[in-house]
């Protein structure tokens, strides 16, 4: 398979032939507002279902090696029997989701703000350039300083730089217990409490304020979730298993709307935006908003002013211009210079909102 | 008119006790802790600020002479090490803790503060800075980024990596970015994870975020002793496997305790071939929980003893011994080579067999300290310097040591870094190809690679030297006989 890519990226850089990495398309309606040109950007796809497979994985090293193609869902499964997990919690938004999409995409779901990113968990991955190269970085232990971190560089590229046809992971165990409980409030006390309960070292995994209730998740050990439990109160969710994995997978009635969904990532203490409908999760660090063409300039101010950026997450693709407002003129060279290093034929979509660098040809 | 010249620039904007061109004032510049590779640079300056370092950089950038920043210099690979040609920046003047904030935990810091300093700056507040390498007296923040430094609890927390959140960084050509965000990521490729560990060559880091940890109510360590190193390294995986993470899991063989318990009396089983020191830490009642599980994992797995720290006291010193290895190394030996290689942990017993063999061949002693957790490995490489050809011996047993961790899927460099030391191991470890896209990156950043020169990524042209090409596109280079991920 990785030959026939070769060959197939390599034909494309000669004639000037555009590709397109795509596994099971489940984040493809993330593209228009992070792959800059994907409009313009018509091409094949480069399916990658076809290579995939667990390549090596052995829980007493808590390291997982995947191929790209390999569904998601198949490697949690393998994971969860060895009692582990891939602890940044990735949402798939569908049963297809690959491996190489979910980092290429970079989404990491609830448990984020807690365990770490998608980009925290890798320890290696590979990848063929848009030469036609097939270069490995990183490895597959748990700490490797030599080289420059390439390999979490992927992370959240878009299939900018190449097939991602490799990745190796970092597991951790399942927590022995979980529990969550619902507190009703006003916003301002909720990012209040989502901040202070993590402060004073409790066994937090998830947050999410929405509705006017904050929805917290105990996990750890035993002792650990009872105690803090006990401490903090709130009414029981039952089936909380079920309600982070809708949460995760944005089937809350919070996301059935027809309002443009703006991402915003922000500082966690930064108070609530109270003109939008909102929900708030990672501790306070990720808020959706509900955006219409009366607000979305107001969001991305306040984004700014909040020490982070927006961006549309579902919705038209008017995001453009604001993300690139995030990208200083220096920044946005180097990013560009980066991206013609493993792309110098531009066979690859760009990413917004890093310019296309002079192809090379 | 003549134009300016460099040192005259430099004058204007650096007062005169920021600029240092004396012989005698830049002698103390001449290593860090690597100290067998030494130069004196061009001149040392000590900027105050963001501004002055973007006005050095501007200058020197303007007269194509390269910099070399510097924190505490306490880097053992020879990152910090001069180079006669360059202009060393030291951040020893810029130590101030900027701003805290409690509820976000998350402070924000200059390149020279000191590791431990930002932990006894936020201890009233019950938060600390996790990553906590055993130099971090001493070594500064900045030099943890450029290292991506860990410690004996990065398997639980994490290494630098995982705990900065924004960096200011001046670029070769003064211009000034900022990387990462105050929120939990930012728009564009992540050059956050490129800057970090990239060893000084990307650009000069004059502002840190770090997040901070709340400190867990309580710690406690269990020391336990095995009659094997390899029953030793079984029962670390047993550990894992019954959906442990401790907060820190170290293991020591019977040179390095015998080293450490004359120096600091640590109380260390020494009849035992191997003892494992791991942590828990969190609340009482989790910590009691845990205790007791680690406590019977280790008995099955053939532990002889096992000693449980009573309170804090009695935890700092089963530790004190694993902290001071280095330094206890140094007392029984005139001069010591510290190993950072990183291997899958199953190959752990073929490891320390191999680097047995090794210490025959060499007739060089060697203690072994390991990040058992994550299979980082410190062999420490006894010799003296002044019996000739004992330093030879001792890097090529240690150019042996590391090729012998790619061999088994491992890395060369857990945590210090590649710097002057580890540079030809580099072209074992990747091939052409990926050296190239390295340094690739750094021309993004550094166009006429000025910053940092010859270190951490090294030539093909000195790889061809050295006679080791890695694999490349299965067509095997020269020379090239070893394996890799
Ligand atoms: C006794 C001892 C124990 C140690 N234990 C550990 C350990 O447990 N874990 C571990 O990871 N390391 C350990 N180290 C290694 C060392 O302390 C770390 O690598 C540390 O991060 C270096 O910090 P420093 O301030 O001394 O940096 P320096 O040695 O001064 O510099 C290191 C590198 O960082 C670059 N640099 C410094 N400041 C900046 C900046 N502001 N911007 C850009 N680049 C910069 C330098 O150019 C150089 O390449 C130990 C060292 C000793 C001597």
């Amino acid at each position: 398979m990785i030959e026939t890519w070769q060959q197939q990226i390599k034909e494309a850089a000669a004639r000037g032939g555009k590709l397109t990495p795509r596994g099971g398309g489940t984040k493809a309606f993330l593209a228009p507002s992070h792959a800059g040109d994907a409009a313009s950007h018509v091409g094949d796809m480069l399916d990658t279902r076809s290579h995939a497979g667990i390549v090596e994985y052995d829980p007493k090293e808590l390291v997982i090696v995947v191929k790209c193609g390999t569904r998601v869902a198949d490697v949690e499964k393998t994971m969860v029997d060895a009692g582990q997990m891939l602890a940044f919690e990735p949402p798939h938004f569908g049963e297809a989701a690959t491996i190489g999409g979910l980092v290429a995409t970079g989404n990491s779901g609830p448990r984020r703000a807690y365990a770490g990113s998608v980009r925290d968990f890798i320890l290696g991955a590979k990848v063929i350039d848009g030469k036609g190269d097939h270069l490995a970085f990183g490895g597959k232990v748990m700490k490797n300083v030599a080289g420059f971190d390439v390999s979490r560089l992927l992370t959240g590229s878009f299939g900018t730089f190449g097939v991602i046809t490799e990745v190796a992971f970092k597991c951790l165990p399942l927590p022995k217990a979980q529990a969550t409980r619902v507190f009703e409030m006003e916003s301002a006390n909720a990012i209040e409490a989502m901040n202070r309960w993590y402060s004073e070292a409790d066994p937090i995994t998830a947050t999410t304020f929405v509705d006017g209730k904050l929805y917290v998740r105990f996990a750890g050990a035993e002792p650990a979730v009872k105690t803090a439990v006990a401490k903090r109160g709130g009414t029981v969710l039952p089936n909380d298993v079920e309600w982070w994995r809708d949460w995760r997978e944005q089937r809350h009635s919070f996301f059935a709307t027809n309002a443009e969904i703006h991402r915003v990532s922000c500082k966690s203490t930064a108070a609530a935006l109270d003109d939008a409908e909102t929900a708030i999760e990672w501790g306070g660090a990720l808020r959706w908003v509900h955006a219409n063409a009366d607000n979305a300039a107001k969001v991305r101010y306040w984004a700014n002013r909040a020490g982070g950026h927006a961006s549309i997450w579902r919705g038209s693709t008017s995001v453009h211009a604001n993300a690139a407002q995030a990208l200083s003129e220096s920044l946005k060279q180097v990013q560009t210079k980066i991206k013609t290093s493993f792309d110098p034929y531009n066979v690859f979509p760009n990413l917004s909102p890093v310019p296309s660098g002079e192809a090379a040809k | 008119m003549k134009a300016p010249t460099l040192f005259e620039e430099l004058a204007n904007v650096l007062s005169a006790e920021s600029l240092k061109i004396a012989e005698e004032d830049l002698r103390p510049y001449e290593c860090d802790g690597l100290s067998m590779y030494r130069a004196l640079p061009k001149c040392v300056v000590l900027p105050e600020d963001e501004k002055q370092i973007a006005e050095v950089m501007r200058i020197c950038h303007a007269h194509r002479v390269s910099v070399i920043a510097r924190g505490a210099g306490t880097g053992l690979s020879g990152g910090a090490m001069p180079d006669p040609n360059s202009v060393v920046l030291s951040t020893a003047k810029m130590m101030k803790i900027i701003d805290i904030d409690p509820l976000a935990c998350s402070a924000r810091v200059q390149p020279g503060v000191r590791n431990l300093a930002i932990s006894e700056a936020v201890a009233h507040l019950g938060l600390y800075y996790a990553p906590d390498p055993s130099s971090q007296i001493a070594c500064t923040i900045g030099g943890n980024v450029a290292e991506n430094s860990g410690g004996v609890h990065c398997l639980k927390y994490g290494l630098t990596i995982h705990n900065v959140r924004k960096l200011r960084v001046v670029l070769m050509n003064g211009d000034i970015v900022t990387l990462g965000s105050d929120g939990l990521d930012s728009p564009g490729y992540d050059l956050l994870a490129v800057m970090i560990g990239s060893e000084g060559l990307l650009g000069i880091v004059t502002e840190v975020t770090v997040k901070l940890t709340p400190k867990p109510k309580l710690a406690q360590v269990a020391m336990a002793s095995f009659a094997s190193v390899e029953t030793a390294g079984a029962a670390v995986g047993e550990i894992i496997a019954a959906g442990i993470i401790p907060g820190g899991l170290e293991m020591m063989d019977q040179i390095a305790t015998e080293a450490v318990e004359g120096f600091v009396h640590a109380g260390y089983d020494l009849s035992a071939a191997a003892i494992l020191l791991c942590e828990s830490d969190g609340t009482p009642e989790e910590v009691a929980d845990e205790m007791a599980r680690v406590s019977d994992v280790l008995r099955k797995a053939g532990a002889t003893d096992i000693k449980v720290s009573e309170n804090e006291e009695q935890r700092a010193r089963y530790w004190s011994g694993r902290k001071n290895a280095f330094p206890a190394t140094g007392r029984i030996s005139p001069d010591y080579y510290c190993m950072d290689g990183t291997i899958p942990r199953r190959e752990l017993p073929r490891v320390l067999n191999e680097i047995a063999r090794l210490s025959e061949k060499y007739s060089l002693r060697c203690a072994n300290v390991f990040h058992a957790g994550d299979g980082n490995l410190h062999p420490l490489i006894m010799f003296d310097a002044n019996v000739p050809g004992e330093l030879q011996r001792a890097e090529d047993f240690g150019a042996e040591i590391l090729e012998l961790c790619v061999e088994v899927g491992g890395t060369i460099t857990g945590e210090h870094g590649v710097g002057v030391e580890k540079i030809n191991q580099m072209c074992v470890q990747f091939s052409p190809k990926e050296l190239t896209r390295m340094h690739e990156i750094k021309h993004a950043f550094d166009e006429h690679a000025l910053l940092n020169p010859g270190k951490a990524v090294p030539t093909l042209h000195r790889c061809a030297e050295f006679g080791r090409m890695k694999v490349s596109q299965g067509k095997p280079m020269p020379f090239a006989n070893l394996e890799r991920f």
